[in-house]
């Protein structure tokens, strides 16, 4: 290893180390210790199991758990199924940049503001209630219908669907870029194999592998997520981690014990599913290599991929439609049921960012530019490093990486509160901007990796030919070059920050205010339009930072052909 | 300033050397030639003495030029130009751009662009300067890649089968100008090669791997 390449790499694995793996060993230490009973700061110092006990001893625990794992696993494997179907229909009818304009407004789009959206559609009193009557229904007010917040959690499952569908469709696409996918089909056809039967057989189980990881992240994700399960899951008794966030902010202190006890078992929840999925994994292959030394040629294959896709095209006009429920909302002023549209219109909410979203959009803009441009650099630094000291990933740092987005944010957030807490930094900006970090720097980290590595290393080698050392290679060549992957993975970035709820909640201590703490406050039955306003700024946000991150590159580079390809 | 090359040797971390250790003496002004079948290391041995090793070589031997030995030096203070397959111009500077890019710092001011207003003209690019360098013909792009290294001043030359993506009649055409540029600058370069017309065009010592 080169000696440059070894100081650089050694300040970005400190401050790694420091900076993440630390604190998030911390937050799990600690609310391991409160979950069997150590928890000095409340009195709490002999372990027992008696948190556990109280745990299970709260109304609705069984309930929980199993609204969580149905819910959760559910919406994953679903997601899975909708997407394989749609990408085996959509490939060779959409091109991948018409592919990735289409995905994108649904990866942009925050949690929250698209599960806000999504009940002011589906509400009993909500636009499409309100578009098929009393024409269609016979309905002149609302009808005793639990569309959203059903206590079976179908809501939550939509909702989530809307979300993951979208991103296992870009991993997946990602992953077909590195096949020789063509070849395949044309051999599996070739063989009499289906269209429909060959993606299933043959593609498929090379596309698995290399989307593993990003389907364990979903389904931890959709086994922890709070914000979405708030607004649309039921709520009483809500899901595990609703659960657990409220036992966490009760007024009762005593609660904090089995609030921690019931984030260690969503650790365990999602080890467990993660577990019980790698053994699925393992049966289907068995199943799988029998159906296919079978041979059949599976000719009625094709319906099945009309289904997958045409549920898939729904879920997308829902999402959309969730989106504009909530611009028309916030601009509504007197709507009533069962009217389809507002009778009369108002900007008044718009114009009075006094009354509060003004206060929230600074603060969420700050917070977002802050953890962005810090990930960013730190991406950049890591990577630098890596082509400095000429060595490729180890195994243990794509691990490092994925470590924040595998754990459920329960498991050691209010741990790492405690932490904040006795270091003094607790209810702060820095503290906020710290624990956005977490999730922010992966998925920069991720979106920017493999943009970087295709940069061609001769362009860099004819730059050091040139005299140019190894800092004016980075900021002349490397990073104007990269301009546009730079930009994208900063409106990732960015747009996850915007949607960070629970690390805000916990350690803003309460007094910090952004668009989405909000916006999630706000959707349980507080006036529409005030909701409306802040999830479609919320929403705006992601788009915004998207659009800039298209624009900027656009004009700078409108005449540099070699840098107008496709977006990466 | 002669190019001498004493018992060089390119070998894998784990493995025996690519090829029987090299000793050759290049002249100012002559192109010597190195051939051989594909894999051989060809290019890892021009990376050697640029200083582009990819990690997991190591090389040995010496490879002096101008009283100094290059293989303990980072690339950038080897003063060894490099020209590739492709022109590999940077797609996100203009042309002229390129070119101020390898210029020697030690041009400063008005003088700058006249530099490089100058070797656009001797590559036949004059007022080329604002172009994006991706409406460049293949031949444009080849003179603009030349022009780049030599206005860095290079002590030495590598040549990494820069005529092979040309066809037949821009082939022989390129490979002139970049050779009479090499005598006109009077300093030693090393060409890589599958083409035996390359070798005979450049008219010095050849070397079969």
């Amino acid at each position: 290893m080169k000696p440059q390449g070894r100081a650089l790499r050694a300040a970005v694995l400190i401050l790694l180390m420091g900076g993440f793996v630390l604190p998030i060993l911390a937050g799990f230490g600690q609310t391991a210790g409160a979950a069997f009973g150590y928890l000095p700061v409340l009195g709490a110092d002999s372990l027992s199991l008696e948190p556990w006990r109280a745990l299970f001893a709260l109304p609705g625990m069984a309930t929980s758990l199993r609204l969580t794992l149905v819910t959760g696993i559910g919406s994953t494997l679903l997601a899975l199924v909708l997407a394989a179907g749609f990408c085996a229909f959509a490939h060779g009818r959409m091109t991948a940049s018409g592919m990735a304009r289409l995905l994108t407004p649904f990866l942009a789009a925050p949690h929250a503001a698209l599960a806000i959206g999504l009940a002011f559609l589906l509400a009993p009193s909500g636009w499409i209630a309100r578009l098929v009557s009393p024409w269609a229904t016979g309905w002149d007010r609302p009808p005793d219908l639990a569309t959203v917040n059903d206590q079976w959690g179908m809501a939550l499952i939509l909702g989530l669907l809307i979300k993951e569908v979208p991103f296992l469709l870009l991993v997946m696409g990602s992953a077909l870029g590195q096949l020789p996918l063509r070849q395949h089909l044309a051999a599996g056809r070739a063989l009499g194999y289906a269209r429909g039967v060959t993606w299933v057989k043959v593609i498929l189980p090379q596309v698995y592998p290399l989307i593993r990881l990003p389907i364990f992240v979903t389904l931890a994700f959709a086994l922890s997520v709070v914000d979405m399960a708030i607004i649309l899951g039921p709520s009483n008794p809500p899901t595990l981690s609703v659960a657990t966030t409220r036992w966490f902010s009760a007024p009762d202190i005593a609660l904090i014990l089995p609030a921690s006890a019931a984030a260690l078992l969503q650790i365990g929840l999602v080890l467990g599913a993660v577990g019980l999925w790698i053994c699925a994994e393992r049966i289907l292959r068995r199943v799988g290599l029998w159906w296919l030394r079978r041979g059949g040629r599976g000719h009625p294959t094709e319906p099945g991929l009309w289904l997958a896709s045409t549920a898939t095209a729904t879920l997308m006009a829902m999402g959309l439609a969730a989106l504009c429920a909530l611009l028309l909302w916030s601009f509504a002023w007197r709507w009533s049921y069962p009217d389809a549209l507002p009778q009369s219109w108002s900007t008044k909410f718009w114009l009075s960012p006094g009354k509060g979203w003004g206060e929230a959009l600074k603060t969420t803009l700050l917070l977002g530019l802050a953890s962005t441009a810090l990930s960013l650099t730190l991406a950049i630094a890591w990577l630098e490093g890596e082509d400095q000291a000429g060595t490729p990933r180890a195994g243990w740092a794509t691990a490092l990486i994925y470590l924040p987005l595998l754990t459920p944010q329960l498991g050691f957030l209010y741990g790492l509160n405690v932490v904040f807490l006795q270091i003094g930094i607790s209810g702060g900006m820095g503290a906020v901007i710290w624990a956005q970090m977490l999730f922010v720097f992966p998925y920069v980290m991720i979106a920017l990796s493999d943009p970087w590595r295709a940069l061609d290393p001769r362009q860099i080698r004819a730059a050091a030919s040139l005299g140019a050392s190894p800092a004016r290679r980075l900021f002349a060549v490397k990073l104007p070059m990269l301009l546009r992957p730079l930009l994208t993975a900063a409106a990732i970035g960015f747009a996850v920050s915007v949607a960070q709820y629970l690390p805000t909640l916990f350690m803003g201590a309460g007094r910090i205010a952004t668009l989405t703490t909000e916006a999630v406050t706000l959707s349980s039955g507080s006036d529409r339009r005030i909701t409306g306003t802040y999830a479609t700024l919320q929403a705006a946000l992601p788009f915004l930072a998207y659009g800039v991150a298209f624009l900027i590159p656009a004009i700078l580079y409108r005449n540099r052909r070699g840098l107008l390809g496709t977006p990466t | 300033m002669s190019l001498n090359l004493t018992q060089i040797a390119v070998t894998p971390k784990a493995g025996r050397p690519l090829f029987a250790p090299l000793t050759l003496v290049i002249s100012p002004g002559q192109v010597a030639t190195v051939m051989g079948p594909s894999g051989i290391g060809k290019s890892t041995l021009l990376d050697a003495i640029g200083g582009h090793l990819a990690q997991g070589f190591s090389v040995s031997g010496q490879a002096v030029l101008n009283g100094q030995d290059l293989l303990t030096l980072p690339a950038e203070a080897r003063r060894v130009g490099v020209l590739f397959q492709d022109a590999l111009l940077f797609p996100h500077l203009s042309v002229g751009d390129n070119l101020a890019f390898g210029l020697a710092q030690s041009v400063t001011g008005r003088a700058r662009k006249e530099a490089v207003d100058q070797a656009l003209e001797q590559a036949g690019l004059a007022g080329f300067a604002a172009r994006d360098p991706a409406t460049l013909s293949g031949g444009q792009r080849a003179r603009a890649a030349l022009m780049r290294a030599l206005l860095a001043k290079p002590l030495a030359l590598l040549l990494d089968e820069p005529f092979s993506r040309l066809d037949a009649d821009l082939r022989a055409e390129i490979r002139r100008f970049v050779f009479d540029h090499v005598r006109a600058q009077n300093i030693p370069a090393l060409m890589v090669t599958h083409d035996a017309s390359d070798a005979d065009a450049a008219g010095g010592p050849v070397v079969t791997l």
